[in-house]
């Protein structure tokens, strides 16, 4: 039931990272990767990452009744949340969705229509032109988006602070500038760079290992969405335990 | 010249090849025609290595691709080409860049020279200055000879084709069924076509191989395969009414 997979899902990887045939078209590949996984998903980061930063900033204030606290610590929650749980896991989440779904759906259906089958008889590693560059192009562009989504996290709690009247410009700034750790920001890259692994590798196996048809193909998708967002939540827990 | 010594093969408790053996000749359309689930083409994978045989060998030119590891198989597949069923063009690549993928992954040629010879396998598959449609844009038939010219654009020693007139009506059968076996007359390639067609049968099946519930039933040429007395080889040619009408 669970080794059976996972034993197949190691042997995939192992021929994934295996030497490429030729870097200049593994090269042109990734950098493909990079923009269709960074480019496409920063309008969808955006927008959660600001709301995120915004209803973080309004509840905070809503659960801050005592004068005894400073209204600054609004901004170091924002803040904190922000760098260690909001931006690189529900990023993550989103970006199962999104990306996901899109790397299963693709390998999937390249697998049902013999594209594989095709790559193979070439005498091509196809796990490793397939896969390899999307895992590398996530790798690098997830932790670039999860920087952007902190800080249009943060900025979106400034604005629903500051045209909410839950806390001043002034305080908002002081509260996210206060006792900064720079560690949760290293916590936060080990996070996203993990994510990333685990949305590319597992949606890949999903659409790698679709036999069937059409809604075969659907089905993988929906399962590598579904089993990204365990595994990225259980992830989650492990990387807080073992860093925190 | 290929070589398949007592291949089987089986998925849990399904035969499916059971001890087939047989030599493929370069110069000639060898067909391995059979009914639905009689093994053609799990044989043709098992040939090509997309499925390992659980028994027996697959010998290219006296190299046994059976025992190869991925790497060593590298230097077959590269003499390989094959057309599938569905085409299985690369459908985000437009028709040069399909031809000109296995050129960019293994040869070391200029743009140019590169360019020349998907070109060339365009012209001869009668497709000159479709270069950039993609795929989608493409008929069955346009798919088809654009499988072809890829298969033949690392000028392959060995032609595998799967079923290549499925889905296509009778006239582009006949012309697909004449390119290829142009293509292997004039390559002198050792064309291997999987088939149920009997058009292609009659047209270009110089060494025909049978298969039957798994196991090779009969041997022979078109035009031995007539006359043949072989009650399952009969039920399966004479099965439509025109064969029957031609038998008479």
């Amino acid at each position: 039931m669970f080794f059976q997979p996972f034993g197949k899902y190691i042997l995939l990887l192992k021929a994934v990272f295996r030497r490429p045939e030729k870097w200049s078209i593994y090269r042109k590949e990734i950098l493909k990767e990079m923009v269709a996984i960074g480019i496409g998903s920063i309008g969808i980061v955006t927008i959660i990452s600001v709301f995120l930063g915004a209803v973080t900033t309004v509840q905070t204030a809503f659960q801050l009744v005592s004068d005894f606290v400073p209204r600054s610590v609004i901004g170091t929650i924002v803040r904190d949340s922000s760098i260690l749980e909001l931006s690189p896991t529900i990023s993550a989440i989103v970006l199962a969705g999104k990306v996901g779904s899109s790397v299963a759906s693709q390998i999937g259906t390249m697998r049902v229509t013999e594209q594989i089958d095709a790559l193979e008889i070439m005498g091509i590693n196809s796990p490793g032109y397939l896969i390899l560059p999307k895992i590398v192009g996530a790798v690098t562009m997830i932790p670039l988006l999860v920087i952007i989504s902190i800080a249009l996290s943060i900025t979106g709690g400034y604005f629903a602070g500051s045209l909410s009247g839950a806390v001043t410009g002034q305080d908002y700034i002081y509260g996210i500038t206060k006792d900064f750790i720079p560690f949760t920001f290293t916590v936060c890259m080990v996070k996203s760079v993990m994510f990333a692994f685990i949305i590319t590798s597992i949606s890949a196996y999903q659409g790698f290992y679709t036999s069937g048809g059409a809604l075969e193909v659907g089905i993988s998708s929906t399962r590598a969405v579904v089993i990204s967002c365990i595994m990225i939540l259980c992830a989650d827990y492990v990387i807080a335990q073992l860093l925190l | 010249m290929i070589e398949i010594k007592n291949i089987h093969k089986a998925f849990g408790d399904h035969q499916v090849i059971n001890g087939v053996s047989a030599t493929f000749h370069p110069g000639i359309t060898n067909l391995i025609i059979g009914g639905s689930g009689s093994g053609k083409t799990v044989l043709l994978k098992c040939m090509v290595g997309l499925h390992e045989p659980d028994q027996g060998n697959v010998v290219y030119d006296g190299r046994d691709f059976t025992r190869m590891n991925f790497e060593e198989r590298i230097a077959i597949r590269k003499e390989i080409g094959m057309l599938f069923q569905g085409s299985a063009l690369f459908d985000s690549m437009t028709v040069e860049e399909n031809i000109l993928f296995p050129l960019n992954m293994f040869t070391n040629q200029t743009a140019q020279e590169k360019l020349e010879r998907a070109n060339f396998c365009l012209e001869r598959v009668n497709l000159a200055g479709k270069n950039h449609l993609h795929p989608s844009e493409l008929s069955g038939g346009m798919k088809k000879r654009v499988g072809i010219a890829r298969a033949i654009a690392m000028n392959p020693k060995y032609l595998f084709c799967d079923e290549p007139n499925s889905g296509l009506d009778p006239r582009t059968s006949i012309v697909i069924d004449e390119l290829i076996a142009e293509i292997t007359d004039e390559y002198q390639i050792t064309t291997i076509v999987v088939t149920h067609d009997m058009n292609s049968v009659m047209g270009i099946g110089e060494k025909i191989l049978y298969l039957y519930e798994g196991k090779k039933w009969w041997e022979g040429s078109n035009d031995e395969i007539i006359t043949t007395k072989n009650q399952e080889l009969n039920d399966f040619i004479f099965a439509s009414k025109f064969m029957k009408a031609l038998k008479k």
